[in-house]
């Protein structure tokens, strides 16, 4: 199985508040709110570290759930969160290419 | 409740600062007759003290940030800064007259995920906007920059603040962001300059211009309901607060001076001498500015208008009283709705108005 992972997309905004993670689009403006689950996953989602390991070592750990219905929940909350353009999946590790371009003026 | 409602709600109980506005500089390559900053460029924080505003704001759980000036693309680190504001997820509203923009900045906006981008456009006739920015062919360099930054799918809106020598041109305006794909505000409102002068207000546009503004439904959307007589004072309004200037939102200067609100010139402390968040939490100002209800002030706690009225705490005062009318507020809501304001009904009875108060330096 190819494993899937997962970055923050650079074109939102993001801050956690009280446990709660708030997502702004800067594309159209459209604000999200994330709950503690999809927070932790978004909080994780550093492009390098696979869904699976996500899963069983930040979720499993944290709600002791079973492992394989946690990372079904887990791939179906993220592909969503890609279709509104919060995160970015690849079958490969992934950077963060736009905070590693030169300053410009 | 909307979303943005609940997230308000919740940074209000929570005491989280949610919006800041800095100006990077007050340095600015227009001269608007009706600005109230001094352009001066001495003391301004330098990048690296602006960095670390910036990592301090995020640790405080500020979102919203609006970078602003002056005009902020005359500082040759502004690019840096949106792109350090940006690294700290921070949602970035950048306010500029748009003349220093060519295509390569407008490119960079966008490759930083700038979210919308602010612009102040006084007419759409050349003769009559640079005649208030004071600088020949300034028209023609915003629009050209407001169509680069459209062209890279910003999102742009129009700011026209109205005056007596330009309220003619609203509509002109109005039909200018039309063509050019512009979101469209207006604000009637001039303010006194920060050092307490009120030289300024001579440009404030009569009640009966006022008035038809407020008639114009291209303007203010339903008619109806924005004049409508207000509601009885409930006790949401008695116990509410007036804004959100120092309970959710303040405002840094280009010296590193806290106040409630750019309009709110109470210096609450300075981010050379104290954490950011030391201030927003401990400041004496702020704790003041925060205590205050509806039921707590003056006059217009007794006002029909209390609930709805748009009393800006700031310009109350520098009429001399944080918790007293804003002369201009009052004016708003009788223009707006045919009835008299309490604040107006006081003046009425005692004709002497207090003197402007100036912004008093920073003492630690």
């Amino acid at each position: 199985m190819n494993d899937i992972y997962i970055a923050r997309s650079t074109a939102v905004a993001a801050r956690e508040m009280a446990g709660e993670m708030m997502i702004m689009s800067a594309t159209d403006s459209t604000l999200f709110s994330l709950n503690e689950t999809a927070t932790l996953i978004w909080q994780a989602a550093d492009g390098k570290t696979s869904l699976a390991d996500i899963v069983q070592h930040r979720i499993c750990q944290e709600y002791h759930v079973d492992p394989d219905v946690a990372y079904q929940d887990a791939a179906d909350l993220v592909g969503e969160l890609a279709s509104l353009g919060i995160l970015v999946l690849s079958h490969q590790p992934v950077g963060n290419a736009q905070f590693e371009v030169t300053q410009q003026a | 409740m909307s979303l943005m409602s609940k997230l308000n709600q919740k940074a209000l109980r929570q005491g989280v600062p949610l919006s800041v506005h800095l100006d990077v500089t007050y340095r600015c390559n227009e001269r608007c007759e009706h600005c109230y900053l001094d352009h001066e460029g001495d003391g301004e924080m330098n990048t690296a003290e602006i960095k670390a505003l910036l990592d301090q704001l995020a640790a405080a759980g500020v979102f919203f940030l609006t970078i602003s000036g002056g005009e902020p693309l005359i500082r040759p680190d502004c690019f840096e800064i949106i792109e350090h504001a940006r690294k700290l997820r921070f949602n970035v509203k950048f306010k500029t007259n748009a003349v220093l923009i060519r295509e390569k900045q407008a490119k960079r906006l966008r490759e930083l995920n700038v979210e919308q981008v602010q612009i102040s456009v006084y007419s759409h006739r050349a003769e009559v906007h640079d005649g208030i920015s004071k600088v020949p062919g300034s028209l023609k360099r915003t629009i050209n920059g407001i169509r680069l930054l459209k062209s890279q799918g910003l999102k742009v809106t129009i700011a026209n603040v109205l005056m007596k020598g330009n309220l003619q041109d609203a509509e002109g305006v109005r039909q200018l962001a039309v063509e050019v794909g512009a979101h469209y505000t207006l604000d009637p409102t001039i303010t006194p300059m920060m050092n307490g002068d009120t030289s300024l207000l001579r440009l404030r546009i009569s009640s009966d211009s006022l008035r038809t503004v407020f008639q114009n439904p291209d303007l203010v959307g339903n008619v109806e309901e924005f004049c409508a007589p207000p509601p009885p004072v409930d006790e949401d309004a008695l116990e509410g607060y007036p804004c959100s200037a120092g309970h959710t939102a303040c405002y840094v200067s280009p010296r590193g001076d806290v106040y409630p609100c750019v309009q709110f010139p109470i210096t609450c402390g300075n981010i050379r001498e104290q954490e950011f968040l030391d201030i927003w939490q401990n400041s004496p100002q702020l704790k003041e500015v925060r205590a205050i209800r509806g039921k707590h002030l003056t006059t217009c706690s007794s006002c029909n208008h209390l609930g709805t009225c748009t009393r800006c705490p700031g310009l109350a005062y520098m009429e001399g009283n944080m918790r007293g009318p804003s002369t201009a507020d009052c004016e708003k809501s009788y223009v707006r709705t045919g009835i008299i304001s309490a604040g107006m009904l006081a003046r009425a009875n005692s004709p002497s108005a207090s003197s402007l108060i100036q912004i008093r330096p920073y003492v630690a």
